[in-house]
């Protein structure tokens, strides 16, 4: 056996994962720790697959651990806040307050601004929300908090509908998306193109310190990101992407599975900002086409069966084609 | 300290004598000088350990004040008029929630049509959300309110509305007596938080409550209310023995002794009510009148105490329930249940009409004859309205009402009265 | 208790004219109230402040509409807005123009009252020779201190300096001083 020390390669196929017992601590996953908080606790009342509450838990459990256990929660109405909270109980096990559907990002400027003001400033506060909350009824105050560089990350979990009330669509809903308000009749069936804005862009825009889009397809890139943003004082914002089987349509086993190849369709992009320049992408390793991604979800059947829609799948295929460009997803 | 100075300026220096945490602040007239002014302290350091934030809109400003008070600081905010609407949601809200947050409202006519000036029919839209609304009669009882607010929301746990006539009392130069920092101190303890969010001990705010415990829920803020009732004399005597000046209560009696007719009004109104009521007085009428302070909680069992020997009452109101006729006289009528006496109500000062001696003189001499219809638009005029009808009978298309009015009476606000 | 209303344009200090006003009584020791009747922010347009002046607290929130004392800032409304509204025979009339009543084609109109009770001064000019800028309402609230004896000019002059940073309090001094002697001056010509 030679005296030095011998790297030690190990040759992995198939997957990029690494153990966690061969990185440093900092780096393990925080949900592999048995002493993670939990923030996020079990017995709530989340749907069987849903892409939300993993994200959560792995969310907040990572600004958790970034800052020393100190976290107060602002949860906006939705699907997060109605599971966690099944009257009378809670699955929160730390500061949280729910105040409306649209106003999570103000009431945490208002948080933030207390624990400044009464010295308690090793104390951070997270405001999250799902799209609609994010998108379009709480935009005012997501704008007004990023405009003011406030201390507070936002967390926004996409699902792309107004989920809890029966699946409405949104203004972050894919084209071609079936909801009920975007029913997959007549000329243009679910969604129409041309329509939804991009709040992580809209957020670049702001100029604020960090901006980062996630993936429950990617659970360490998420803690990685969120730890990251805890890192920074001012606005910041992480935009996860949490597919949701009820309304997708698709099978709960399938969640993590859909999410992936969201990105690597380039329906997703996966990648970080800050003020207002893009700093990193995440590649795609092996680019997948549209349909692969859609077929799973009823949301889109109407645009397979007897005779597919081209022309719609052609466009779809445009739009991802486009981010992948946009974003420098492929070398 | 005697001080002669804008009313929105003496309210700015006493809310910052109440040493506020959180401020929030979104532009709208008549309240603007308000927030202005405490900005000003803020930023030049007069007013310290307070964070001051512009935000993006009242609906922003009220849940920005949410978040302060439930993460355990003292929060305030101000506003007017359209402003209230856009963050009813947030109102409600606060009160659900039990957040003692204090707002001032510079009362202002809600549109449409658009209208800057002063009437109370922004407060009136909140009138139920669960909040406990003052309105004061002068500036010098605008700045004491507010001292009485801070604690009387603190203790209760429940939010307070200061309700002051926007221009009349916001935009007035007047003498006031801006108290001592010490003594406000002494009324107004630091803010011990019955609920908080806090890392040590976490709770969850805002959950779902259903059906089996929404009711319960409920009654103990009615309950809060009718607390309330007591707590506010309370306070105002403390008030009183502290700084030698009556303020705030529930309601306060002008020469109601033996009068047989009684006027009731809300805020700024009432000093000109009072000058009619002596001139009267001095001419042998028996009349007096009593301003309501507490419009939240109502103060039924002592206005009926303050009216059930009088033979008619006269509720004149800034604020109209549409095709209904009074909001105050509602309560006024709850009051005076079982007890006969004839009751009027008068609109007026709507969209901030003046309210003229000479007007209500008439209108008081009008009532002492009983010579007034159950509802009374004070100073209506009704050629301008019939000649609208009119028109409106005779065709489809008469394009927008308050053109056409405005069009006829001239242009907007040219008249002195 | 003695009613004032100021008329004027946005821009020419009609506002601050009566708070100054109120803060002159209130420097004596009694009770002053001052307020705009409103409109939105715009230059130009026609305005009106308000100001009682009493021994006792004023409990009356009307505008005035019987003033004892009327000050006019700007003679192009004498035309456009009914000023005179209200204002008994005894009252006071305070008007900046460098002309006189008659000039003006107000001899008829002004000829009820009584002529110690009138005064017309240049209050533009004397503001701008002292102050540089156009606003007439300090040199016409001297000229009120002398015709009407309401407030002392010491209680205009120290309004003043409470109200404006040094500099342009001691110009704005200078132009009551000015405006005092010249209405003074006028009074004793009405009086001989």
């Amino acid at each position: 056996m030679p005296n030095e020390l011998q790297e030690v390669k190990f040759y992995q196929t198939g997957t990029f994962t690494v153990g966690n017992r061969l990185l440093e601590e900092n780096e393990r996953a925080v949900q592999a720790n048995m002493r993670r908080t939990n923030s996020l606790n079990s017995g709530h009342r989340a749907c069987q697959g849903c892409g939300e509450a993993l994200g959560a838990r792995y969310a907040i459990d990572a600004a958790m651990r970034a800052t020393d256990n100190k976290i107060v929660a602002v949860n906006a109405t939705g699907c997060l806040e109605v599971f966690s909270t099944p009257y009378p109980e809670s699955s929160w096990q730390i500061p949280w307050i729910h105040s409306l559907f649209g106003n999570a990002a103000a009431v945490a400027s208002g948080v933030a601004a207390a624990l400044r003001v009464t010295g308690r400033t090793s104390t951070r506060v997270v405001a999250q929300g799902g799209d609609g909350g994010t998108t379009d009824i709480g935009f005012g105050c997501l704008s007004g908090m990023f405009e003011r560089n406030d201390d507070v990350l936002y967390i926004c979990y996409d699902n792309e509908a107004y989920m809890n009330t029966g699946v409405q669509r949104s203004s972050a809903t894919p084209p071609t998306a079936r909801t009920a308000t975007t029913m997959a009749v007549g000329k243009e069936p679910g969604n129409v193109f041309g329509t939804g804005k991009n709040v992580p862009l809209i957020a670049m825009a702001h100029f604020i310190p960090y901006v980062a889009t996630a993936s429950v397809a990617n659970l360490r890139d998420l803690e990685f990101k969120v730890t990251k943003a805890m890192s920074i004082h001012g606005a910041r914002y992480v935009h996860i992407h949490v597919p949701c089987p009820l309304g997708w349509g698709s099978a709960p086993a399938d969640t993590i599975k859909l999410a992936r190849l969201a990105v690597e369709t380039g329906l997703f992009p996966l990648f970080e900002a800050e003020h207002g320049e893009i700093t990193g992408s995440t590649k795609i390793r092996r680019k997948v086409p549209v349909e692969d991604y859609l077929r799973l979800q009823k949301r889109f059947a109407h645009l397979f069966g007897a005779k597919p829609d081209e022309a719609r799948l052609a466009r779809v295929q445009a739009n991802a084609d486009r981010n992948i460009a946009k974003f420098g997803l492929m070398d | 300290m005697l001080k002669q100075t804008e009313g929105s300026h003496a309210v700015a220096e006493a809310i910052a004598l109440c040493r506020p945490q959180v401020i929030c602040a979104y532009p709208i007239t008549p309240q603007t000088h308000i927030v202005e002014g405490v900005g000003e302290m803020v930023k030049d350091g007069t007013l310290a350990n307070c964070e001051f934030i512009n935000v993006e809109s009242e609906f922003a400003a009220m849940s920005v004040a949410i978040g302060a008070s439930a993460a355990g600081a003292r929060a305030y905010t101000a506003t007017s008029s359209q402003g209230l609407l856009f963050m009813a949601e947030a109102v409600y809200n606060a009160a659900g929630l039990g957040l003692p947050i204090v707002m001032t409202i510079g009362n202002r006519a809600i549109g449409a049509p658009i209208n800057i000036w002063n009437d109370h029919s922004d407060s009136m839209s909140m009138r139920d959300a669960g909040w406990i609304q003052l309105f004061a009669e002068t500036n010098q009882e605008a700045l004491d309110l507010h001292i009485q607010a801070f604690r009387l929301a603190e203790e209760l746990s429940c939010p307070v509305m200061v309700c002051m006539d926007g221009f009349i009392l916001t935009h007035a130069y007047d003498r006031v007596d801006i108290p001592a920092q010490a003594d406000v101190d002494a009324y107004l303890p630091p803010f011990q938080p019955r609920q908080i969010l806090d890392t040590a001990d976490p709770v969850t705010i805002g959950a779902l409550v259903g059906p089996e415990a929404f009711t319960e829920v409920r009654y103990l803020g009615h309950h809060k209310q009718l607390r309330a009732l007591s707590l506010i004399p309370k306070l105002a005597t403390e008030f009183a023995a502290k700084f030698g000046r009556n303020s705030g209560g529930l309601l306060r009696t002008y020469r109601t002794e033996g009068a047989e007719t009684i006027v009731v009004a809300l805020g700024s109104v009432n000093g000109t009510v009072q000058e009619v009521v002596d001139d009267l007085r001095n001419e042998g009428a028996a009349i007096g009148s009593v301003s309501i302070c507490s419009f939240r909680p109502f103060p039924i069992s002592a206005l009926r105490e303050a009216l059930q020997s009088a033979k008619r009452v006269v509720v004149l109101e800034k604020c109209l329930a549409v095709g209904l006729g009074g909001i105050v006289s509602d309560g006024v009528r709850k009051s005076l249940s079982g007890i006969q006496l004839k009751g009027y109500t008068v609109i007026a000062g709507l969209g901030g009409r003046a309210i003229t001696r000479v007007s209500l003189r008439q209108l008081f001499e009008d009532a002492i004859a009983d010579e007034l219809e159950q509802v009374t638009f004070l100073d209506l005029n009704a050629e301008v309205v019939s000649h609208e009808l009119e028109r409106e009978a005779q065709a489809r298309r008469t394009g927008p009402t308050a053109e056409a009015i405005l069009r006829r009476m001239g242009t907007v606000a040219s008249q002195i009265g | 208790m003695f009613q004032v209303r100021i008329h004027g344009r946005g821009g020419q200090g009609v506002v601050s004219g009566a708070e100054l006003l109120s803060v002159a009584a209130f420097l004596e020791g009694r009770y002053a109230q001052a307020f705009p009747s409103f409109g939105s922010e715009r230059m130009g347009a026609p305005v009106m402040a308000f100001c009682r002046i009493d021994v006792r607290e004023i409990r009356l929130r009307e505008p005035v509409m019987e003033p004892d004392a009327l000050i006019i800032q700007d003679p192009t409304l004498l035309h456009q807005v009914d000023l005179f509204t209200g204002l008994p025979r005894e009252g006071f009339i305070l008007l900046n123009s460098t002309r006189s009543f008659a000039e003006l084609g107000l001899a008829g109109f002004v000829g009820g009252f009584r002529p110690e009770r009138l005064c017309t001064l240049p209050a533009t000019e004397i503001a701008l020779k002292h102050v540089g800028r156009p606003v007439p309402n300090v040199p016409l609230l001297a000229a009120f201190a002398a015709i009407t004896g309401q407030i002392r000019q010491e209680s205009v002059v120290k309004a003043i300096r409470e109200k404006f940073p040094s500099a342009i309090a001691e110009r704005n001094v200078a132009a009551a001083a000015e405006a005092y002697a010249l209405a003074s001056k006028g009074l004793e010509t009405a009086n001989a």
